[in-house]
């Protein structure tokens, strides 16, 4: 299974190279889908020549990546597009090593589930088969490092890729059930962009869960809880004292961004992202990696200055959710809604800015029919999995009292 | 979201879809057609009104009287040129100077693609000679733009006197606010590239020329003007810019208005102004003139040196004096007094011209057509895509997915998992395929012309078309094979999962292009939706066929071009028009590379692949 993914890695290296040496770099690395202030690679340059002329990268108002960053990039400077080609590959590899283990762990929850007779007897057209299983883990190393959006975001050197690495790594380390290794990638993503922290809830559901199936370490649960929580705490305070710079979100909240980040009155959906967390905790606390999904796809769609490489990563995980897809109902839609949407971007940007015909209300208005299709995509996947679940343990051909077909109704 | 989550409702809308589909597209359709058709008349177009307030009123009192001393400098001019060949630039220079401007001149040199036949030129230098006139009112941060373009054969030479005697006339007045260039260029467009490229600093075009001495602040607005004769009879104005772009609609309302103050007789596409809008014969003759806009605005060319000004985002209209056989001619002081009065009025702006509508069609000078209008009949025509999409993706989701209610029959619902695995991978080849036809097409022709030079008795510019030709054609045959790479396990499967794409992605670019160049995007839909729409593998395939070879992009240039002609009663024979044709082929790949007209690679690029896909469609075994 390794030479297919050396494959793919080497499509996606050799794509990214060719784009980083035509002429397109340029066009795209100012494209405000793909870098907002946050993650551009122009302020990165920025913070670093302010540093080496001894000024703070922080005095201005330009500069707003954190210090490791600047520490990591102060030395990698010159080899910048490796290293975000690298990241990128990093990410697809954890991935693609973290889905393995998830569906050997599916796998296992269901044999058993199947063992002790918890599902319906009409539902053998929905267990999965490993014949199925088996590509999903390329797939999703395919998905990651083939997407435009990925692609895109890495020719613009958004830092971005840097904190899906860390995420990525996050899954791998969780699913490997290594509660200290989680708590440092958590803690790193979070200390870039604050919106991880909520990531902390399925990643603390599943690790329970993990040692909760294995009996003799039930003595453990308490420990890991503690463990992750005061590590989290540890680094986030050290980060704060020596770098005098919690994380990077402490812009003034002026400059106008794309998507949902734009609209000034779009300000209450900042917290939008905390909203979510614990109401989808209770309601998938049997499944922790679908809800780690749908909190990744909730932050991509509701941080502030979203950009299309925070899309990319929960798009990897679609082939995951691929035993979904019967369920799905607006998926054509929804894909058109998406892709056009992307499409229009440059378009309404390029009357907006350079022909001056049209105004900053179509562009507006298309990141919010963007988001609108993101949120029904979300929605969508959510109450297919919810429906699953049901068919799976009430059966697939239900009928109402009547004899006539029955109609699910979510509440 | 009732309609999208409830499954009753959800079930009575596809079966609408699917049953109604063939009668819901064709008056689609036929709506789109009807709608473009209708808004000709008045409650679609309206009255142009002047929405800046700063340029409102006319009361500006025009004093130009220099008529005798412009005819005196266009003869110099004229005689200075056929002197030296070229452009007199030290003649100019020094008459520019003694009308008190200051004088900077801009030496630019471009080497072409390969050679420019229509106006003969391949290895371009020449110069352009530029005055400013400061204004004494402020300072130098705005300014405006009155430029000439010279060609090749000294046609323009009274807009140059114009020009000078104007400069002289407002060197005099005390009012202005706004700094005024007076721009003269060497080899038209070329010249007006390389001027505002060095004006701003860029280099877009690969223009090699020297950086500029003087600057007079942003341009806020530019006149383009082109004259040959001493009289004129009418002033017909150009609006359509490179890629479409228009200028503010205010600026038309401004040169309107001192057309009809000074009595002129004004057209536009060179057709005079219907008066009556009451009865059909007004309508009809701004239907003639509306086509004439949108065949000119979908070229995608810059009509006049003021289409590049456009790109910078500064306002801008080229004025034509026409001098035909009628009896009201009018001297170079009418129009000088229109000009001037224009620039007194641009002089009060106190901010861009942003007011008035950038996108319209003009059925006529006094009449236009807004955005929000127009817009609905290139909706109707997608939306014929779109219903097609909708129709083949619920056949396919059906055949594959089995049921999307579980339940119905519990039994019959056999599920045919590998299916869509097998759908996509059988697009994969045609798509690439096309994808590189398009590919080919858009690099070959200028890349290989040294090439085809040498083994074929042909010039370069020939060599350039008839590769193109070539290429085209090929890519008919081409796409024929790529299905057999596929094993065919669901005959009718592969076809339609290619049919579904293909009708998105073309909905995509028209509607893209509709957005950006509403003429272009309208036309194309045109023709390109209907046999979209019916391409398939069964029923009459060489009917399908003609149908689709006559509506392919190549062939709607062709058919443009005749109709175009047809519209200025000045048909063409089919020689005439295939000369044409292999013309403005050539025309629409040199001001790709040399103005960036976007017209060459949308079609090869994006419609061509697309169309390929259509006819891979129509021969899927």
């Amino acid at each position: 299974m390794a030479a297919p993914l050396v494959l793919v890695l080497v499509v996606a290296v050799t794509v990214r190279a060719a784009l980083f040496r035509s002429s397109l770099a340029e066009f795209i690395s100012e494209r405000v889908e793909v870098v907002s202030p946050l993650s551009s690679w122009k302020r990165v340059v920025e913070g670093l020549s302010l540093l080496d002329l001894g000024v703070s990268p922080y005095s201005g108002a330009v500069f707003h990546e954190t210090p490791l960053i600047i520490y990591l990039f102060h030395f990698l400077i010159d080899y910048a597009e490796l290293v975000f080609m690298i990241t990128d590959a990093l990410t697809a590899i954890a991935l693609y090593f973290a889905i393995q283990d998830f569906n050997k762990v599916v796998f296992k929850k269901q044999k058993l589930l199947l063992e002790l007779d918890q599902y319906a007897p009409d539902v053998a057209e929905l267990i999965r088969t490993p014949m199925e299983m088996r590509y999903i883990p390329l797939k999703v190393a395919l998905f990651y490092l083939l997407n435009p959006y990925t692609i895109l975001s890495c020719v613009a050197k958004s830092t971005c890729a840097i904190n899906n690495t860390l995420i990525a790594f996050f899954i791998l380390t969780t699913i490997k059930g290594s509660a200290f290794l989680s708590a440092i990638f958590l803690a790193l993503a979070t200390y870039q962009s604050l919106y991880p922290l909520t990531l902390f809830v399925p990643g603390l559901l599943y690790l329970l869960q993990t040692r909760h199936i294995n009996p003799n370490s039930a003595a453990a649960v308490h420990t890991c809880e503690n463990e992750e929580q005061s590590l989290l705490d540890l680094f986030l305070g050290v980060c704060h004292d020596v770098c005098g710079k919690p994380s990077g979100n402490h812009l003034p909240l002026l400059l106008p961004s794309q998507l949902l980040g734009f609209h000034p009155r779009s300000l209450w959906l900042y917290i939008n992202v905390f909203f979510y967390t614990i109401p989808l905790a209770i309601k998938l606390k049997e499944h922790p990696i679908f809800f780690m999904f749908i909190q990744i796809a909730v932050i991509a769609i509701f941080k502030s200055y979203p950009t299309v490489g925070d899309v990319a990563l929960y798009m990897a995980f679609f082939p995951v959710w691929n035993h979904l897809y019967r369920f799905l109902r607006n998926i054509f839609v929804l894909t058109c809604i998406i892709i056009v949407c992307s499409l229009l971007f440059p378009v309404l940007w390029h009357l907006w800015i350079y022909a001056g015909s049209a105004n900053s209300n179509f562009f507006y208005a298309i990141t919010l029919t963007f988001n609108v299709g993101q949120i029904l995509l979300i929605s969508d996947y959510f109450y297919a999995f919810l429906r699953r679940e049901y068919y799976l343990t009430h059966g697939l051909y239900l009928t109402a009292k009547d004899g006539t077909e029955a109609m699910l109704v979510l509440k | 979201m009732g309609l999208l989550s409830d499954p009753v409702r959800r079930r009575a809308l596809a079966r609408l879809v699917l049953r109604l589909n063939a009668p819901l597209c064709v008056l689609s359709y036929v709506a789109g057609i009807a709608w473009f058709l209708a808004l000709v008349f008045p409650p679609l177009t309206q009255r142009t009104y002047m929405s800046e307030n700063a340029m409102g009123s006319t009361m500006v009192e025009e004093q130009f009287a220099g008529g005798d001393r412009a005819r005196a400098f266009a003869r110099d001019f004229a005689a200075h040129r056929k002197k030296s060949g070229a452009l007199p630039v030290a003649w100019l220079e020094r008459t520019m100077r003694s009308v008190g401007l200051e004088v900077y001149t801009q030496s630019f040199s471009r080497k072409l693609p390969f050679p420019d036949e229509t106006h003969e030129r391949y290895m371009v230098s020449g110069t352009n000679v530029y005055g400013i006139l400061r204004a004494p009112r402020a300072a130098s941060t705005e300014s405006l733009v009155l430029t000439v373009p010279c060609g090749s054969d000294s046609t323009n030479s009274q807009a140059v006197g114009l020009l000078l005697a104007l400069a002289a006339h407002f060197r005099g007045q005390i009012y202005w606010a706004k700094d005024i260039v007076f721009l003269v260029t060497e080899h038209d467009l070329l010249g007006t590239e390389a001027w505002l490229e060095a004006y701003h600093d860029v280099n877009v075009t690969g223009m090699q020329s020297s950086p500029l001495q003087g600057r007079a602040g942003a341009i806020q607005a530019a006149v383009a003007l082109e004259l040959s004769s001493d009289v004129v009879t009418s002033l017909d104005v150009a609006v359509e810019g490179l890629n479409g772009q228009l200028p503010n609609l205010d600026l038309l309302n401004l040169f309107q208005t001192f057309c009809q103050k000074g009595g002129l007789l004004c057209t536009l596409q060179g057709k005079l102004q219907p008066e009556d809008w009451t009865s059909l014969d007004g309508p009809l003759q701004g239907l003639q003139t509306l086509l004439l806009m949108v065949l000119r605005q979908a070229s995608g060319r810059p009509h006049g040196s003021h289409g590049l000004f456009l790109r910078y985002r500064v306002e801008a209209l080229t004025l034509r004096g026409i001098n035909s056989f009628r009896q009201y001619k009018y001297d170079l002081v009418a129009v000088g007094k229109a000009l001037e009065g224009m620039f007194r009025k641009l002089n009060h702006l106190l901010e861009r011209l942003h007011q008035s509508f950038f996108l319209y069609l003009l059925p006529g000078l006094s009449r236009f057509v807004s955005i929000g209008l127009y817009m609905p009949a290139v909706g109707f025509l997608l939306l014929v895509l779109g219903l097609k999409a909708l129709e083949l993706w619920m056949q396919l989701h059906e055949a594959g997915m089995g049921l999307e209610e579980p339940g119905g029959a519990p039994g019959p619902s056999v599920p045919l998992p590998p299916s869509q695995g097998v759908g996509l991978a059988s697009l994969v080849a045609p798509l690439l395929i096309s994808q590189a036809m398009g590919l080919a097409l858009y690099v070959l022709p200028v890349l290989g012309q040294h090439v085809a030079t040498q083994h074929f008795p042909v010039a370069e510019a020939e060599a350039v078309v008839l590769t193109l030709l070539a290429i085209y054609a090929a890519g008919l045959a081409l796409p024929h094979n790529t299905h057999r790479v596929v094993s065919a396990q669901a005959p009718d499967r592969g076809w339609m999962a290619l049919k579904l794409v293909a009708l998105i992605y073309l909905a995509l670019q028209l509607g893209c292009i509709a957005l950006t160049n509403f003429s272009l995007g309208f036309l194309l839909a045109t023709t390109m939706v209907p046999t979209a729409a019916l391409a398939k593998p069964h029923g009459p395939r060489t009917l399908y066929a003609a149908l689709l070879v006559l509506t392919s992009p190549a062939a709607t240039l062709l058919g443009s071009l005749f109709l175009w002609r047809e519209l200025q009663e000045a048909p063409l024979s089919l020689a005439e028009g295939w000369q044409l044709f292999l013309a403005a082929l050539a025309q629409g790949v040199l001001e790709h590379h040399t103005y960036g007209a976007l017209l060459f690679p949308l079609l090869s690029l994006g419609l061509y692949p697309c169309w390929l896909l259509f006819w891979n469609v129509l021969f899927w075994k």
